[in-house]
């Protein structure tokens, strides 16, 4: 599992590759850390547990099926967010989401980074909380809030990738 | 009992309206081109008189024929907005029937009044059409093509528009001419290439029809693309069909040549009509980055570019349609990004307007046209045109999506399919093709009327049964909301999270091409269409300047800042506090005296007497302790900041140095490259440089109108300490043009 590291970084795609193995090794079990805190390596059941969170959803799902896929990948987009594990994404770790969205183009500019990311944050917290005295905290988005926000984006459409052209239990049996 | 009851009087009132106005609208234009005569009438005698007698001056004369041709067109086009102006105001009828239905009646009626009256009714002329009706709807469709959705779907789109029309064409015209044999029917004369010329014209989707009929009932994105991306890009298997039987049907005969030749040119139609549309695009993009100083003539830019293309196109007998598409959707994102938002508002109301008045003439014209035109009516062929269309069509979804489905990721339901299938209507597209047909075919009228009655089965029937059975199947609807910043994040996110994927699986899908397609339009085209600095600027920031923007001019026109919804939530609630957190136990003791100070203070505001003063008096109170705890605060971050803004090179570190470990939480300055950071031995100069507080100074995230944008600082230790010093400043005195959401965050512990 090494190997895939090390082609698949490319220049365009090392902010996801940042993310994407944090997330692949997160869900790992042989997490050991060498000496300058990286993981090298991952099995291969681990490797399916996390690439099983882009299945497209079958043809004749019912409502509740489809809810459930939706939330199991918006599980896993959460998880991707929620750097140090502890149910919430914080203010900081929202800023930090999208600063790594926008330093992909090159034009890091933290100011307007920080304004999008404050924006976003009282998007949510306005639609999740509704109402809040002045001297509040709102500590950060939980996954519900998560689930809330983005209801609308249908992601048991979008978020899946395709595997092979084969239907893939015929492979695992 | 009268025929029609209304619930409420005002709709008899409107009902009213509405045919006077029909019968105004009718009596100015018989009045208009009776006058004709006249005036060639005193024409003639002033010829004569002048030779004889000196006529007196004439104060007030009448001379139609001058303004005539104009005259009528502002009529007729002012009749027809009189009309939808009039269905509007019955509500009734317009959540019934589909608004096309009503034009057509109309349609019908005006040109039987003009029959009645003895006057030769207008027929909707197919240059008239194909030159300037038709292109505003199409220009409007392409410009505002839902992008995204489109080309996901791409390949659905292109098997349904090319293969479905194909097998529609060839289905109807074959069966047709199978029922032309049978002697009953009286049509032995119809040979097979005719009705393969009728099959080819019949078989078409419209998009004037479909988007008038869609455009009601709301379905959601996927369906609705798929039905008017398959309408738009069938054109050129249109043109393709109907340019090979029309020249075959003439010599009769068809060689295997001839079918290859006709694949040929149906890449050549397509593709060429793609190739001369993108070309105009990128020249209008171009124009569009020199037209800072004349923002006045930017839209006619965008018009007159996207027509040139559609008349170049229809010239070399290449698709017009996919030209104007192409223009479209190449010109769009960069000279939205050149262009004022003025001209932008300008080209969308443009055209919506323009778009809006052709729908309404065409199916007006399409009434008129109807009772005008010479009709050969054939019971069987009629009947058995418009069951055929329906089966066929059934036929070719249900086939197309069996295959469709197993290449596709999210596959087409049921439901789905049954709504392609339902919404493929036939419009005004198909009766000028008709129309254009030369007089040399016998055929005809006959093929005329059958066109005419599968239009208005089409539209009547299906168009008014869509909105009710879309409600009891349940399909989904679209989102009606407006665009959220997490959504657009997510689905950025998500691009970028699933070209990651990708590239691990080492499989090259859609989202690896769209990937370089994006690298390469950034790296090359974007500089030389966009002008100035702007083409570095990535989607996400444009979309969120773009609802400052807007929530700027919201205010300016309101007043008061808006809020999206109603909360009163702001900013104090989830801005972390801006001073690096003391310890835990230090920070309770802060709440602790804070609190207890608030609830002192708040009871001694209820213990006096409401006046302005004692308000006063209580804040200034707080303010003591306030101001108290912020000097500790300040004293203790000016202790810290001292250890970051010093650059190590400067001055070697002291020997009892703390090793300052900030956690990401607690830290704003964090936001930086590195999530914590860790003090060892004099690190090289640029980590200390890094961390300083550079731009990490809170500024008040700008929710308001600020359009231009603070740009990022570079990091500059000078720069740092200046900052610092502001946030110092900040502090401990919030300044006069802060408003209520800036309160400082201190205040919310």
């Amino acid at each position: 599992m090494t190997g895939i590291w090390a082609w698949s970084p490319e220049s365009s795609i090392s902010f996801v590759s940042d993310s994407l193995k944090k997330t692949f090794l997160s869900n790992s079990r042989n997490f050991h850390q060498n000496g300058d805190g990286t993981v090298e390596e991952i099995s291969f059941e681990e490797f399916l547990v996390v690439m099983s969170h882009f299945r497209p959803p079958a043809l004749n799902m019912t409502e509740e099926q489809r809810e459930k896929v939706r939330r199991e990948k918006l599980r896993f987009l959460f998880n991707m967010h929620d750097t140090d594990n502890d149910g919430t994404i914080t203010l900081e770790e929202y800023r930090h989401v999208v600063e790594e969205l926008l330093s992909r183009s090159g034009a890091l500019e933290k100011e307007t980074a920080k304004g999008i990311a404050d924006a976003a944050m009282l998007e949510v917290a306005s639609i999740s909380m509704g109402h809040m005295e002045p001297d509040e905290f709102y500590e950060g988005i939980t996954f519900e809030h998560f689930l809330k926000i983005l209801k609308d984006i249908e992601i048991e459409m979008k978020m899946n990738i395709r595997f092979l052209n084969m239907d893939t239990t015929t492979l695992c049996k | 009992m009268p025929a029609f009851s209304c619930a409420f009087p005002g709709c008899r009132r409107d009902l009213l309206v509405i045919v006077l106005v029909v019968f105004v609208g009718i009596g100015l234009h018989i009045e208009a081109s009776a006058p004709a005569y006249q005036s060639h009438g005193t024409e003639g005698s002033h010829l004569t008189n002048i030779t004889n007698t000196k006529k007196a001056f004439p104060v007030l004369a009448v001379n139609y024929e001058h303004v005539r041709k104009p005259f009528e067109i502002a009529l007729w086009i002012l009749l027809a907005l009189l009309m939808k102006l009039g269905f509007h105001l019955i509500p009734r009828l317009s959540a019934v029937v589909p608004e096309s239905c009503l034009l057509i009646v109309v349609g019908l009626l005006v040109g039987g009044l003009i029959k009645v009256i003895g006057e030769e009714p207008p027929v909707l002329d197919s240059q008239l059409f194909f030159l300037c009706l038709l292109p505003p709807i199409i220009l409007d469709a392409g410009y505002f093509l839902p992008i995204r959705p489109f080309t996901e779907n791409v390949g659905t789109i292109l098997v349904f528009a090319v293969i479905g029309t194909l097998w529609n064409a060839f289905f109807m015209g074959g069966l047709l001419y199978a029922l032309c044999q049978i002697e009953s029917v009286g049509l032995s004369g119809v040979d097979l290439l005719a009705c393969l010329l009728f099959g080819s014209i019949v078989s078409a989707v419209d998009p004037v029809a479909v988007l008038a009929v869609f455009e009601e009932i709301h379905i959601n994105e996927l369906v609705h693309i798929l039905v008017f991306g398959e309408s738009l890009l069938n054109d050129a298997v249109t043109v393709v069909l109907y340019n090979l039987f029309e020249e075959f049907s003439k010599v009769g005969t068809v060689t295997v040549l001839d079918v290859f030749l006709g694949v040929v040119c149906f890449f050549v139609v397509s593709l060429g009509g793609v190739l001369v549309g993108a070309i105009y695009g990128f020249l209008a993009a171009f124009t569009s980055r020199f037209t800072s100083h004349t923002r006045v003539i930017e839209p006619l830019f965008v018009f007159l570019y996207s027509y040139m293309a559609y008349l170049s196109s229809e010239m070399f007998h290449l698709s017009g349609i996919m030209a104007l598409i192409a223009c479209g959707v190449v010109m769009r994102p960069y000279v939205e990004a050149n262009i004022s938002h003025k001209s932008y508002t300008t080209i969308k109301y443009f055209l919506k307007m323009w778009s809006s008045v052709s729908e309404t003439l065409i199916f007006i014209f399409l009434g008129v046209s109807t009772v005008a035109g010479p009709h050969a009516w054939n019971w069987t062929f009629v009947i058995t045109t418009v069951i055929l269309c329906l089966v066929s069509r059934v036929l070719g979804v249900i086939g197309l999506t069996f295959i469709i489905n197993k290449f596709r990721i999210v596959k087409l339901t049921k439901k789905d399919q049954f709504i392609v299938a339902y919404g493929g209507l036939r419009g005004a597209i198909a009766f000028s093709l008709g129309y254009l047909l030369s007089n040399s075919h016998q055929m005809r009228n006959l093929f005329l009327t059958a066109i005419i009655t599968v239009i208005f089965f089409t539209v009547f029937v299906q168009g008014m049964t869509i909105r009710p059975l879309v409600e009891l199947l349940a399909v989904k609807k679209k989102k009606e909301s407006k665009p959220s910043i997490n959504e657009e994040i997510h689905t950025e996110f998500l691009d970028h999270l699933l070209t990651g994927v990708e590239g691990v699986c080492g499989h090259y899908g859609h989202y690896h091409w769209k990937e370089k397609l994006n690298r390469f339009n950034k790296t090359y085209v974007k500089r030389w269409l966009i002008a100035g600095e702007n083409f570095k600027e990535p989607e996400l920031i444009a979309f969120y300047r773009k609802m400052e923007l807007k929530q700027a001019i919201m205010m300016v026109e309101s007043g008061q800042l808006p809020s999206v919804l109603p909360s009163t939530i702001s900013m104090q609630n989830i801005q972390p506090r801006a001073i690096p957190r003391v310890s835990k136990k230090r920070e309770e003791e802060i709440r602790r005296i804070l609190r207890a100070n608030l609830q002192n203070n708040k009871q001694k505001m209820r213990s006096r007497s409401y006046s302005r003063h004692t308000l006063f008096d209580a804040d200034e109170e707080d303010n003591v302790s306030e101001v108290r705890l912020r000097k500790t605060k300040i004293e203790m971050e000016r202790r810290m900041s001292h250890y970051l803004t010093v650059p190590a090179n400067r001055e070697s570190p002291r020997p009892g140095v703390r090793r300052v470990r900030f956690e990401s939480d607690n830290q704003v300055f964090s936001a930086d490259s590195f999530p914590t950071v860790h003090f060892e031995q004099p690190s090289p100069p640029s980590t200390p440089d890094a961390v300083s507080l550079e731009e990490e100074v809170p500024k008040r995230p700008r929710l308001k109108a600020d359009i231009e944008g603070p740009r990022g600082n570079a990091s500059d230790n000078r720069q740092g300490e200046l900052d610092y010093q502001r946030l110092a400043r900040c502090l401990s005195d919030p300044g006069p043009n802060k408003d209520k959401e800036d309160d400082d965050p201190f205040m919310s512990c």
